[in-house]
């Protein structure tokens, strides 16, 4: 049943492609199938949604559907392609690689690619048109270089094989290797001439492009693929950057792909294109809120926008963006090509077991092509033949993936089944190991299916699933012994979405699944879903395509072109009127509140922000302050100042005046900066230390309940008075207990029930917790959770004496009050029919089996899925996911957003293994954790980590017959499984024995819950750099900075040395650590003072200084804070302050009092494996 | 033939199962109804809750009946079921009314499968006590 490691057979071997190398064969694969020539076009197509990312103007870099990744995501060791890439590429990459966790669909796009530009080229020769080309090249224009590139690309590709693996071999130990990529460009360039690509300029410019001679580990492909675009991003020309970028991105919609080809060729009709983009451009601008540009002649229309949030809340484009901003232009090269339009058998279903590749014929009518496919076609039919040869060089190659059961059969004349053991099932010695981890971050790894599914698949960032195989069956899962599960990031902000505006949404009629890109068109009327496999109408509005202006092209329309796409949705997806944008503060004013301060940064922010809230022309405000009374401010417009106005009677709570105490933010903006400018001295002398939290909330929900909206509590102690009050139930002696951790739950339902009828009213209710003393985070954090409101912690806040606090607080709120927010949502998850949904984590209400209700939804929500196997995945290859949220944005407009997931099916459990999402694991386990510390024990959750590992890695062992049973063996893609979790253990939600006050141990919890999976990895293992030597080498480029990349370095004081200076990145805080005998030069460069000594002890920021080893920490340092929501802050932290504990506490890999240290913890593993498995064998 | 209080009991019990065997059936379409979606979580956990005590007590009542009855078998019978309903009430989730429901975790799978699971044993468990009821009444009034 299960096949060794190694086995021959190729649904064993078919595995997540480990390395790049892997993908590009599989591509390369697919392209030999005559069938998938049109394909060729995918390259650019994918490439285009890279392109909004450059801009770097979020950071979260939306990805569009197909994925691109710029990194191999199978390999550990990917390296920045920066090494690679120059002063070009970097920026584009700059995006994607601040977000650690990377797309991984990377992979396969730039193999991709690459196979594909191979089609291409040999018309070119054999039509003799080489001409048009070395024009290009020479002229060496940004267009013509984005055309030009996939050349080189192609070439590195092709002709050295041999180059990839050795260089993958090196990479997958981990060690540099220092010459592959060189070699691999002296391979390009001396291949050029032979294989007769006249753009030989293109490699040499490529060439040139390293800025890193010794990049620890080659991933020579995927720069390549995404040269075209590059250029247009980050190169200061003034030379149109937008054509290139726009032509890319208008790819996937439009059609425009054969024009990759042709612009070099063909300049004049690139001018064209690009005006009729920018000129649909500017309509989109004008008009931002009707999203289908050219919506006058159709019923329904879609444009593909960015997500910028001005740009979907109907604002105007930034400018930068604006060329991102790509819209339906009619295209003049398309109308011809219908000649080989679909034939009318053309599914080739993901549920169907067949390979995706069509055969020639049904290629055309595929329905996840790209518009443009039908463009390339016909050319390139005729170099398929040819090109077949050079595949076969792939033989060599270590490691493809052909795909689970679809791949092996079309790639059997390749003879690619014969290959060994993919990457991700290498066994690993964990014991002998000693740097599992990489230099570089780990990326997602990438689902196995064929080129075109992945090309489509959902963005990593939004959606990914702890194990990329599904197994087929639950007694599989069960053998596994691994957690399955969804990890969601729905609303992440994202630079690109396709917008779509139409009268009907698609959906399938007995399970509502929205259509997408998995779904098969049985013919020109019908679909079938790919979630119930119900055969649906097409309905006639969906025949038309308002992208390319044509009809009866159902499988080109954006829906279907796009895993992430929004829909506008009608009047039946409302159940009252879009409800307006209503923000109501709930502040503490008590003694403790005022001593600390916190007033006036709240309403200095709230001035600053008062014109950016999210809302329209309705938006609404109120402000009610608590001390042991509640008071209200009356701030209808006409009144000359506000009027404040007191209930004492907290038993019965009422509203003095109910209609004017949330004003229309516009209106009344006078009296709302009055009243922000006077309340923060309006208390300063108050005697007052109670605090009656719970009947301000329930005013709170009184006041909201008509309309649905924002709660933000400021809290800044245990409320003492009234419903809800609290006792202190922390005993500090236990703080450092190893044994029973108490009081984790919540010690009343009051904010519970208050959090369920606020969420009934679409209210949440937001959570600032200021506090220097216990404060039963435990109770107060309920009336977050279950409102799907969101919590944040400042322990010991205090204004002046702790000024790290009080800016991250600043900066917090700025965040907070300015980011996108979706109202009255709701969130539903569909899955294939046989898996169901077990247990939901996060900030939610649980409304039905698959609906989470959600009153508010804001971009740094994440939530976790556990999913169960029901019934067995037999008939099916292929399992998609599919989440729905629909929501109100703030400029009143019904919304829902849509992600879809496709991932294959397995049936062996090498497959499963060699597919695990060893972070999407490990933050699914923690979740759980949380769940059973609260309704079980603390040590019940440890114990159910540590059983994690001992179960997985056994389970690894019986299935993998020829290991030695001495060492501790896991599957290369586990092999993180066993320090994770120990960093787990380690973290302040689990860890015992360390003295950890219960506040903090709960919040961290809270964060565990509610932290999308990037952030979250963060918290759990923080990255370690070395900064005191930080060189240019292996550099990116992000907006004209440049940005050092230091090596990943170990989480243990082996690794510090007093010489040096270690940054670390935890996520919410950055510590710096300077060593003793740290070189002067960094200290007085960098930091700023002449020595050591004189460095003080409380230091947060780095001064700008003008030196170039300051301006690299500080260009690092910006650009890890650039890439979270929230700012963290930075601590300087000298060798022999008391500080430094901070700091040695993440040390995770280092033994302490209380914990193993990473090697122990093996031992301790195997011990218990030995022991399980004594009993299984005695 | 004569009605002793042990008839009286028996009696008593039979009617009393007779109403715990539709509180449990009300429960499992309760629960049913929430795994097909079409009750509101609140909505179900504020319907069942209130029900929850008036069972355990008539229950509890009954267990006393036998007990002063003198019927150690039946008594036994009923202990286990007792001591269960007993662990389940002190082991329930913080809340102030009455009731073991809490709608925030109700729609956790392993939850809703194990009040279902519970709800079918008990099923179960009345409709046999139903008949040995039956028979425990009618054996006593023929033998005394």
């Amino acid at each position: 049943m299960s096949a060794p490691a190694g086995s021959p057979h190729p649904a064993a071997s078919a595995q997540i492609p480990p390395k790049f190398g892997g993908a590009a064969a599989s591509g390369a694969a697919a392209s030999a199938d005559p069938g998938s020539a049109p394909h060729q076009q995918n390259g650019p197509a994918q490439n285009q949604m890279q392109v909004p990312s450059g801009y770097g103007l979020h950071h979260q870099n939306y990805i569009a559907p197909s994925g691109h990744y710029s990194q191999g995501p199978g390999k550990m060791t990917s390296l920045p392609l920066d090494t690679q890439c120059g002063d070009y590429y970097s920026a584009l990459y700059t995006v994607p690689t601040q977000n650690v966790v990377t797309p991984s669909t990377a992979n396969q796009q730039p193999g991709a690619q690459q196979m594909y530009s191979r089609g291409p080229p040999a018309p070119h020769i054999v039509g003799s048109t080489p001409g048009s080309f070395q024009g290009a090249a020479s002229s060496a224009s940004h267009l013509h270089t984005s055309a030009s590139q996939p050349y080189s690309s192609f070439v590195n590709h092709y002709n050295s094989p041999a180059m990839y693996s050795a260089n993958s071999s090196v990479a997958s130990q981990g060690f540099p290797s220092t010459c592959g990529h060189y070699a691999m460009s002296t391979v390009s360039n001396a291949v050029y001439p032979s294989v007769s690509y006249p753009s030989l300029p293109a490699g040499d410019t490529y060439g040139q492009m390293f800025t890193s001679q010794n990049a620890p580990t080659v991933r020579p492909v995927k720069d390549n693929s995404f040269s075209g675009q590059n250029t247009a991003i980050s190169h200061p020309s003034p030379l149109p950057p937008p054509p290139s970028q726009q032509h890319h991105q208008q790819q996937s919609l439009s059609g425009y792909n054969t024009l990759t080809w042709s612009a070099p060729g063909l300049p004049s009709t690139q001018d064209n294109l690009i005006r009729n983009h920018m000129g649909s451009l500017a309509i989109a601008n004008n008009n931002p809120t009707v999203t289908g540009v050219d919506s006058s002649s159709t019923t329904s229309s879609a444009s593909p926008m960015p997500n910028s949030y001005d740009a979907l809340e109907g604002g105007s484009y930034p400018d930068m963006l604006s060329s991102s901003a790509s819209s339906p232009a009619p295209d003049p090269t398309h109308e011809p090509d219908p000649a080989p339009a679909p034939a009318p058998a053309s599914a080739p279903a993901p549920a169907v077991p067949q390979p995706s590749k069509m055969a020639k014929p049904f290629g055309y009518g595929y329905p996840a092509l790209q518009p443009g496919y039908q463009n390339a076609t016909a050319p390139l039919a005729s170099v398929v033949q040819p090109s077949n040869p050079v595949y076969s060089g792939f033989q060599q190659y270590p490691q493809h993936y052909p795909g689970v059961n679809q791949l092996s059969s079309s790639l059997g004349g390749l003879s690619l089944q014969s290959s060994p053991q993919p990457e991700s099932l290498r066994p690993v010695n964990l014991t002998q190991e000693r740097n599992v981890l990489p230099m570089t971050p780990v990326w997602a790894p990438v689902p196995n299916l064929n080129a075109d599914l992945k090309k489509l698949n959902c963005s990593p960032d939004s959606f990914r699933c702890t194990l990329t195989n599904i197994p087929q069956t639950q007694a599989l899962l069960n053998k596994a012994k691994l957690p399955l599960g969804l990890l969601l990031h729905p609303f992440r902000d994202l630079t690109q979405l396709p917008v779509i505006t139409s009268n009907t949404i698609v959906r399938c009629r007995s399970c509502r699944t929205y259509i997408n890109p998995f779904v098969s068109f049985i013919d020109q009327r019908r679909w079938k879903c790919n979630l119930c496999y119900r055969v649906n109408d097409v309905p006639e509005e969906f025949m038309y395509n308002p992208l390319t202006r044509s009809y009866g092209e159902p499988h080109k329309r954006p829906e279907v072109q796009n895993s992430t796409v929004e829909f506008i949705a009608s009047s039946d997806y409302m159940l009252r009127p879009p409800q307006p944008a209503v923000y109501l503060f709930v502040l503490d004013v008590s003694h403790n509140a005022v001593e600390a301060g916190y007033m006036t940064i709240l309403c200095q922010s709230l001035l600053e922000n008062l014109d950016k809230l999210p809302g329209d022309s309705r938006t609404r405000i109120g402000f009610m302050t608590f001390d042991s009374t509640i008071h209200f401010y009356n701030l209808q417009e006409g009144l000359s100042q506000p009027q404040m106005l007191i209930v004492s009677d907290i038993d019965d709570v009422f509203l003095p005046t109910p209609d004017s105490l949330l004003v229309n933010l516009y209106e009344s903006k006078e009296l709302i900066k009055d009243l922000l400018n006077a309340l923060p001295n309006m208390f300063t002398n108050t005697r007052e230390t109670h605090s009656a939290l719970g009947p301000a909330l329930q005013a709170a929900f009184k006041l909201m309940s008509p309309t649905g909206g924002r709660v933000s509590v400021f809290q800044t102690q245990l409320p003492s008075l009234g419903a809800g009050l609290l006792q202190s139930r922390e005993d500090p002696n236990q703080r450092s207990s190893t044994k029973v951790v108490q009081h984790l739950g919540p010690a009343t339902d009051f904010y519970k029930k208050l959090a369920l009828d606020c969420s009934g009213q679409q209210t949440a209710v937001d959570l600032f917790l200021l506090s220097s003393q216990y404060s039963d985070l435990a109770s107060l954090a309920c009336m977050s959770k279950y409102s799907a409101g969101c919590i944040y912690y400042y322990p010991s806040f205090h204004s002046t004496h702790n000024p790290s606090q009080a800016e991250k607080l600043q900066k917090d709120l700025k965040r907070y009050l300015t980011r996108k927010i979706g109202f009255e949502a709701v969130m539903r998850i569909r899955c294939t029919k046989g898996l169901s949904m077990h247990t939901f984590h996060g900030n939610f209400f649980v409304r039905s089996t698959d609906l989470l209700s959600l009153a508010n939804i804001n971009p740094d929500a994440g939530f976790a899925v556990q999913l169960s196997i029901e019934e067995s995945l037999t008939d099916t290859s292929l399992v998609c996911f599919q989440t729905a949220l629909l929501y109100t944005s703030s400029k009143g407009e019904r919304r829902i957003r849509v992600h879809t997931l496709c991932l294959p099916v397995v049936n062996s459990l090498a497959d499963v293994y060699a597919g695990v999402d060893v972070q999407a694991a490990i933050c699914l386990l923690a979740n759980m954790a949380v769940d059973r510390s609260i309704s079980s024990s603390l040590s019940d959750a440890r114990d159910a980590l540590v059983n994690a590992i001992v179960d997985s890695l056994s389970a690894y062992g019986s299935t993998v017959s020829n290991l030695q049973h001495s060492a501790l063996m896991a599957p290369s893609s586990l092999k993180l499984f066993p320090l994770y979790v120990l960093a787990l253990l380690k973290q302040k939600a689990f860890r015992t024995g360390t003295s950890t006050r219960l506040d903090d141990r709960v919040y961290a919890m809270c964060q565990i819950k509610s932290q999308p999976l990037v952030h979250l990895m963060k918290m759990i293992h923080p990255n370690l750099y070395r900064i005191d030597r930080l060189t240019d080498e292996g550099a990116i480029h992000v907006n004209d900075r440049i940005v050092p990349q230091p090596p990943l370095q170990k989480l243990s004081a082996e690794k510090l040395t007093r010489e040096g200076a270690f940054l670390m990145d935890c996520g919410s805080v950055f510590y710096i650590w300077v060593g003793k005998g740290c070189d002067n030069n960094f200290i007085e460069n960098v930091l700023g003072y002449p020595n050591f000594a004189s460095i003080p002890q409380k230091m947060t920021h780095l001064p700008e200084l003008d030196t170039l080893s300051s301006e690299r920490a500080r260009s690092f340092i910006t650009w890890l804070r650039d890439s979270r929501p929230l700012s963290p802050v930075l601590h300087i932290v000298k060798d022999e302050s008391p500080a430094k504990a901070e700091f040695f506490q993440h040390l995770i890999e280092d033994r302490t009092e209380a914990a193993f240290s990473y090697y122990e913890f093996l031992l301790h593993v195997q011990q218990q494996i030995y022991t399980q498995s004594g009993y299984g064998f005695a | 033939m004569a009605f002793t209080f042990t008839a009286f009991c028996y009696m008593l019990a039979l009617l009393l199962t007779a109403t715990l065997i539709f509180f449990a059936i009300w429960h499992i379409i309760a629960f049913d109804e929430l795994k097909t979606d079409y009750k509101n979580p609140i909505d179900q956990c504020n319907t069942l809750n209130p029900l929850v005590l008036p069972e355990y007590l008539i229950h509890a009542f009954f267990c006393v009946m036998f007990l002063c009855a003198a019927e150690w078998l039946t008594l036994g019978l009923n202990m286990p079921l007792l001591a269960y309903h007993i662990w389940r009430y002190m082991s329930r989730p913080v809340m102030s009314g009455p009731g073991l429901y809490d709608p925030t975790t109700i729609m956790n799978a392993d939850i809703l499968a194990y009040c279902q699971k519970e709800g079918w044993c008990k099923l179960a468990f009345y409709l046999l006590a139903f008949f040995y009821y039956l028979y425990g009444m009618i054996y006593v009034l023929v033998s005394s």
